[in-house]
């Protein structure tokens, strides 16, 4: 069973139909005592910072959510949800949940060519292994929309990258939590692996 | 780097797919939800559902034929056709669709724009724009018009000049469909959609024209599209998705092809 974390910040029906697609239950809940229990945890997300994060402090749902990280609950973030996870975000330069170090920061395009948002599908390149982008090859495209994107701190907290008038992180994680700025629920065939994965993942890095 | 998309258009009336020449004729072709099904699997990167009826009537069975896609398609679609409120669009939002398009309430009040943008953002809100070729004058210096109502009615108003606006107002993508290239299969309308294209900085959807493989590569190309539009071509099994999409990438246009 997956709990997905209902907080004002986008379509979140979408997530759960996928879920449904691939056989497995999902409920949506904005119920802090739920989310700290659940089995697992979709943290998805489109919209901005400082209203998501004004929205989960409000609730109680952050605290609900850095508790179920700390005592081990697979986590999967999606978009604002793979943001909104580090330290800062430069949108609206909003202090966020902090369960990753970095922080969110807006693309700073060169290229006039190249648009914001970024939006459409890309390459996504596994910089290195985790349990949830195994089944990634070389080539494979995933649907991004996004203004701003994931920098951790430290490398070791990447796990994808993708390009967009240069390198960007596409996903990235921490023990049992992986977030991905892309949204597995639209990509398709190799999105629905991912939430696929997600279901039977029990939050270990090495499988 | 970003691939260039397919997209499939979806004329949908009281929930049959149907298909217009020139704005005109429109004949039921088959069941929209297995067509969409269809292209899905076939590798479309994108899915349009123009509501071509867009009655007041026709808005709740909408509703409920877009939670059906929702349920069936997992690439985003968006959804058009008499959207006339922040409302409509909002349901249609939430009932599963990524994006909404707005055309002519748009044009006849053009602050929907942004409040529409306001309230489910930029990237899901699309201006649709019907142009049509017009002898320029001070009132139209592009020589490209607005045309309203499904592509009847004239509205004296500049195509380049709405572009930009749409823009401004808070639209994340514009469709660019040119009235005199729907349905003809003769290609697309180059110079419009590379006029439009390099004066905003917000994707472009060609519309209008298709009728062979060249003619995406044209306008992705020449004509500077983030995506090309296409109908007629694969309704009536022509092409599939899949051939589009290898053409393109054989003449090294960037597309998605794993699918």
């Amino acid at each position: 069973m997956i709990t997905i974390i209902d907080y004002n910040a986008g379509n979140i029906k979408s997530v759960q139909r996928a879920c449904a697609e691939v056989g497995v239950q999902a409920i949506v809940t904005s119920d802090p005592a739920t989310v700290a229990q659940a089995e697992r945890i979709i943290f998805p997300g489109v919209g901005a910072a400082p209203s998501a994060m004004a929205y989960l402090e409000k609730t109680g749902l952050d605290a609900a959510l850095k508790k179920a990280f700390k005592a081990g609950t697979p986590i999967l973030g999606i978009c604002l949800g793979a943001q909104i996870i580090l330290e800062s975000s430069e949108e609206g330069n909003r202090k966020c949940l902090g369960l990753v170090a970095g922080k969110t920061v807006r693309f700073r395009l060169k290229d006039k060519l190249l648009k914001i948002p970024h939006m459409g599908w890309n390459e996504v390149t596994v910089t290195q292994p985790h349990p949830l982008l195994d089944g990634i090859q070389p080539g494979d495209e995933f649907y991004f929309v996004h203004s701003y994107y994931p920098q951790p701190a430290d490398d070791k907290d990447v796990y994808a990258i993708s390009g967009h008038g240069g390198d960007f992180c596409a996903a990235l994680g921490s023990d049992n939590l992986l977030a991905m700025q892309f949204h597995p629920e639209k990509s398709g065939r190799l999105g629905l692996q991912i939430l696929e994965r997600f279901a039977r993942w029990d939050g270990a890095l090495t499988g | 780097m970003l691939s260039k998309r397919l997209v499939v258009c979806l004329d949908v009336r009281g929930g049959k797919l149907a298909k217009s020449i020139k704005f005109v004729d429109t004949k039921d072709i088959g069941d929209p939800i297995a067509k969409a099904r269809q292209y899905y699997e076939d590798g479309v990167d994108e899915l349009v559902f123009y509501d071509i009826t867009a009655s007041r009537e026709n808005r709740d069975i909408m509703i409920h034929f877009v939670e059906e896609v929702a349920r069936q398609i997992f690439i985003p679609f968006s959804v058009g056709g008499g959207i006339r409120s922040v409302e409509d669009a909002t349901k249609l939002r939430n009932a599963g669709a990524e994006k909404v398009n707005v055309n002519t309430a748009a044009v006849k009040r053009k602050d929907l724009i942004s409040e529409i943008a306001h309230a489910i953002g930029s990237q899901s809100t699309i201006l649709s724009m019907d142009i049509r070729k017009v002898t320029p004058t001070k009132e139209m210096p592009s020589g490209y018009e607005i045309v309203v109502n499904g592509g009847v009615t004239p509205t004296g108003i500049d195509g380049l000049w709405w572009a930009k606006t749409g823009e401004e107002l808070g639209a994340g993508e514009l469709v660019i469909n040119s009235i005199d290239a729907d349905g003809t299969k003769d290609g697309y309308e180059i110079n419009l959609t590379r006029m439009i294209a390099d004066s905003v900085g917000i994707p472009v959807i060609a519309s209008g024209g298709a009728g062979k493989p060249e003619h995406l590569y044209d306008v992705l190309t020449g004509g500077h599209a983030d995506a090309a539009l296409v109908a007629s071509i694969v309704h009536y099994g022509e092409y599939t998705c899949r051939v589009l999409k290898e053409y393109l990438n054989n003449r090294g246009i960037k597309v998605r092809l794993n699918y």
